[in-house]
Parts: C-alpha cells; sequence; structure tokens
C-alpha cells in the first residue's frame, strides 16, 4: 500500500510520540494528536494523461472530489474520536457508513492516481512478469482479461469501482466490483482500479462511458500494478 | 409471449425550457441518451424474461432481476421527474399551485423553507448515486422523506410525490462538484400543480400520467 496513503507530517507524528511520553510522564493533562489524512500530489500534471483523460476532469478530480473525501474523512474521524472517549458505542456505530465512504474515497482514489500514468512515464503498454502469468492463469490472455474488466465497469449499477484484486487466501488474481466508495478490503488485495463514478469521465465522455473504459488502458501503470501484487 | 414493449415519453417542454437551472445540454442528453437507455435496456430484459418464464428457466428469471429492478426503475423514476419540472416562468412553478400540500408540508416539517432545506440535506447525504423524495405512506398518509440508491423505486406502500435525480449525470455538465447548488436550485422549476394532483390523487394515477407505455 501507498506509504502517501495515510500519510502524516512529520510535525504530526512527532508529536504524537511527544504526546506518548507526556502520557507516560503525566497522565493528567494530556490531548490526543491523531496524525490527519491529506491529499497526496499526483505523481503527473494534470493535462499528462490527455487524450484518455482530459486535464479539466483530472484537476477536479484530484482537487475537489479527492480533497472533499479527505477533508470528509478528517471531520468523521475527529467525532469518532469523541464518541469513543464519551463511551458512546451508538454513536461510534452510526458513523461507520461516513467513515467507510469518505476513507473509501480517499483510498481508493489514492490508489487509482498511482496505477495511472501518462505514456511517456510508463503508462499503457502491458503487464509483465508475474502479473502477466497471473492474468494468464485467470483470464487466459491479456486481451480476454481487458474486455471481462470492461464488461465489469460497463455493469455496474450507479456509483461504484472495478478492481484488479489478489484473492489473499489463493493467491489467485480476479476482477471484482464495488459500490460507491467500498474500498477493497478483507482477503482481498487491490492490485488495480478503475473508477467508474460518473465524475471520472462526464465533462469528456458524457454518456458514452464505454470509450472512457476503453481509453482508460492507455493509461494504466502497470509497473505499479505489479508491484502491488 | 409478445412482451410489453416501453416507449421513451416525450418532454412536456423544451430542452431549453428549465434553464439556467438545468441546461439544454443537460436536458437533451439525460433524455435523449440516459433515459432511452434504461427503456431499451428494460425492454431487452422484459424480451428474456419473457423467454425464461415460457421455458420455464426459473433460474434464469431470477438472475434478470438485478437489470429489471435498474432498468425498470430508471424508466420510472425519470419519468416522474420529467413530470414534477416545469419552467421557472409558469405559475405551477409556484408552491401556492399545491394548496392542500403546502399545508400539509408546513404542518409536517414547521414551514415550506424548512422542508426545502430537510431535502437538500437529505440529497446532500446520498453516498453515490440515487434519488431524493417526497413520499406519502398510503396507511396513515404521513409525508416523509426518502432516498434510494440507483435506480430504486419507492418501496412499497410509499406513494411518490417528488423525486429529485441526484446521479451525477443530473447535473455535472453544468454544475460540477457543486451538488449543493444543483439541489437548492430545483426548487424554481418544480411543479407543484403536478405535485398537488400526486397528493390528492390515487396510488395508480401517479405513474404514467402522461403515458410512457405501450403494448
Amino acid at each position: 500500500m501507498s506509504a502517501t496513503l495515510f500519510r502524516t507530517s512529520t510535525a504530526a507524528r512527532s508529536a504524537l510520540r511527544a504526546g506518548a511520553a507526556t502520557r507516560a510522564a503525566s497522565a493528567a493533562s494530556t490531548s490526543f494528536v491523531r496524525g490527519k489524512a491529506t491529499l497526496p500530489d499526483l505523481p503527473y500534471d494534470y493535462g499528462a494523461l490527455e487524450p484518455a483523460i482530459s486535464g479539466k476532469i483530472m484537476e477536479l478530480h484530484h482537487k475537489n472530489h479527492h480533497q472533499t473525501y479527505v477533508n470528509s474523512f478528517n471531520t468523521a474521524t475527529e467525532q469518532l474520536q469523541a464518541a469513543e472517549s464519551k463511551q458512546d458505542i451508538a454513536a461510534q456505530i452510526a458513523l461507520q457508513p461516513v467513515i467507510n465512504f469518505h476513507g473509501g474515497g480517499h483510498i481508493n482514489h489514492t490508489l487509482f492516481w498511482e496505477n495511472l500514468a501518462p505514456s511517456k512515464n510508463g503508462g499503457g503498454g502491458e503487464p509483465a512478469g508475474q502479473l502477466k502469468t497471473a492474468i494468464e492463469t485467470s483470464y487466459g490472455s491479456l486481451s480476454s482479461f481487458k474486455t471481462k474488466f470492461n464488461a465489469a465497469l460497463a455493469g455496474i449499477q450507479g456509483s461504484g469501482w472495478a478492481w484488479l484484486v489478489k484473492d489473499t487466501e489463493t493467491g489467485q488474481v480476479q476482477i471484482r466490483t464495488y459500490a460507491n466508495q467500498d474500498p477493497v478490503v478483507g482477503k482481498y488485495k487491490p492490485l488495480l482500479g478503475i473508477d467508474a463514478w460518473e465524475h471520472a469521465y462526464y465533462l469528456q465522455y458524457q454518456n458514452r462511458k464505454a470509450e472512457y473504459f476503453s481509453a482508460v488502458w492507455d493509461v494504466v501503470n502497470w509497473k505499479t500494478v505489479e508491484k502491488r501484487l | 409471449m409478445a412482451s410489453a414493449k416501453y416507449s421513451l415519453p416525450p418532454l412536456p417542454y423544451g430542452y431549453d425550457a428549465l434553464e439556467p437551472s438545468i441546461s439544454a445540454q443537460i436536458m437533451t442528453l439525460h433524455h435523449t441518451k440516459h433515459h432511452q437507455t434504461y427503456i431499451n435496456n428494460l425492454n431487452a430484459n422484459l424480451a428474456s424474461l419473457a423467454t425464461a418464464t415460457s421455458a420455464h428457466d426459473i433460474v434464469a428469471s431470477l438472475h434478470l432481476q438485478n437489470a429489471l429492478t435498474f432498468n425498470a426503475g430508471g424508466h420510472i423514476n425519470h419519468t416522474l421527474f420529467w413530470e414534477s419540472l416545469i419552467p421557472a416562468s409558469s405559475p405551477h412553478a409556484q408552491p401556492t399551485a399545491a394548496p392542500q400540500l403546502a399545508t400539509a408540508l408546513s404542518a409536517r416539517f414547521g414551514s415550506l423553507a424548512l422542508f426545502q432545506e430537510k431535502f437538500t440535506v437529505l440529497l446532500l447525504g446520498l453516498k453515490g448515486s440515487g434519488w431524493g423524495w417526497l413520499v406519502q405512506d398510503t396507511e396513515t398518509g404521513a409525508l416523509e422523506l426518502v432516498t434510494s440508491k440507483d435506480q430504486d423505486i419507492v418501496p412499497a406502500g410509499k406513494k411518490p410525490i417528488l423525486g429529485v435525480d441526484f446521479w451525477e449525470h443530473a447535473y455535472y455538465l453544468q454544475y460540477l462538484n457543486d451538488k449543493a447548488a444543483y439541489a437548492k436550485g430545483i426548487w424554481k422549476i418544480v411543479n407543484w400543480k403536478v405535485l398537488e394532483e400526486r397528493y390528492e390523487g390515487a396510488f395508480e394515477g401517479v405513474f404514467w400520467a402522461s403515458g410512457g407505455v405501450e403494448e
């Protein structure tokens, strides 16, 4: 998983350690300092994925949509912290859907930015090594895999994501879809995610989402996907 | 067995008639592409269902339910949506066109303004694609606010009075990520006369008030 994903600033991490030491020394008046989620920088420019994904989409998607998930996740985390300190179990449970949605939105988008790349930085092409073998074992060929993946994307009813995941119990890779911002957790490990929310393509492709699904392969960063395997 | 064929109901106003609240480009795509696709897929689902039913293939019938819920819901929800909107210049775009409903909403929510605020909060709380609804419970008559995900229709026992499409395709070309502006602006183009008719009328009358079904 990405190093930037749950990044806390160095200062915040120091504060955490300092806080722990202080609490050990004098338990009387310590306030717990929690690391905040932050918007990771894109590893390329907003316009770098054109023509597959327009610069305008990338900018709104990163600066507005992803940032809102980050902000809302931090707010929900603070509310959870308050509910925990009051031992309010009902309030903690009530926050779970919000944390799942906004925390999922943060994780999913972070993984998404990293598993894309402009062609000059290695985007497009074909997977190699163990990843190639794993995909061929499950789907026969890369082209058959892409066809199935695009069908999975097209079949999403509403907002959601399609993922190539690794089943950590069997070691096999497979395509799975997730509703809304549900994150890939549990026994599945996320390898490659494609955002099928309308905001990911609508300004450029409108209702022709199949065109977005076929163009996005031109900017898939297979090296990153392989590292996640 | 020939299955029913559904067709795209014409809009009761021009594509640009809801501007500036909803742009002509959005309305055109929404009606001629999105709504039409739900209808095409619904007709295909129904043909497959007829085949499965006549072959007594209950497994195939069950496997079609998901697609049917989605595509039939998309057709029903959009039809209700178009009918509940009207150009802002119309006298029907004023709550005075719905005296009984307006009174009931004020009684239920404190005031019309408070009802509209609650409806906005309802829409903004959706996690992903879906609809916000004002419904009436058919047993108690109570007015309620509910959401439905994706293209789910309102549950049995609830009569839809007003549904607002909160899929991103309903506003994104114009409002981008500022969905609150879309949610608040929708009140300028609500057809209160139609809402009053739904409120006063029977459950059956709400659906297909302006056609959309062809045998």
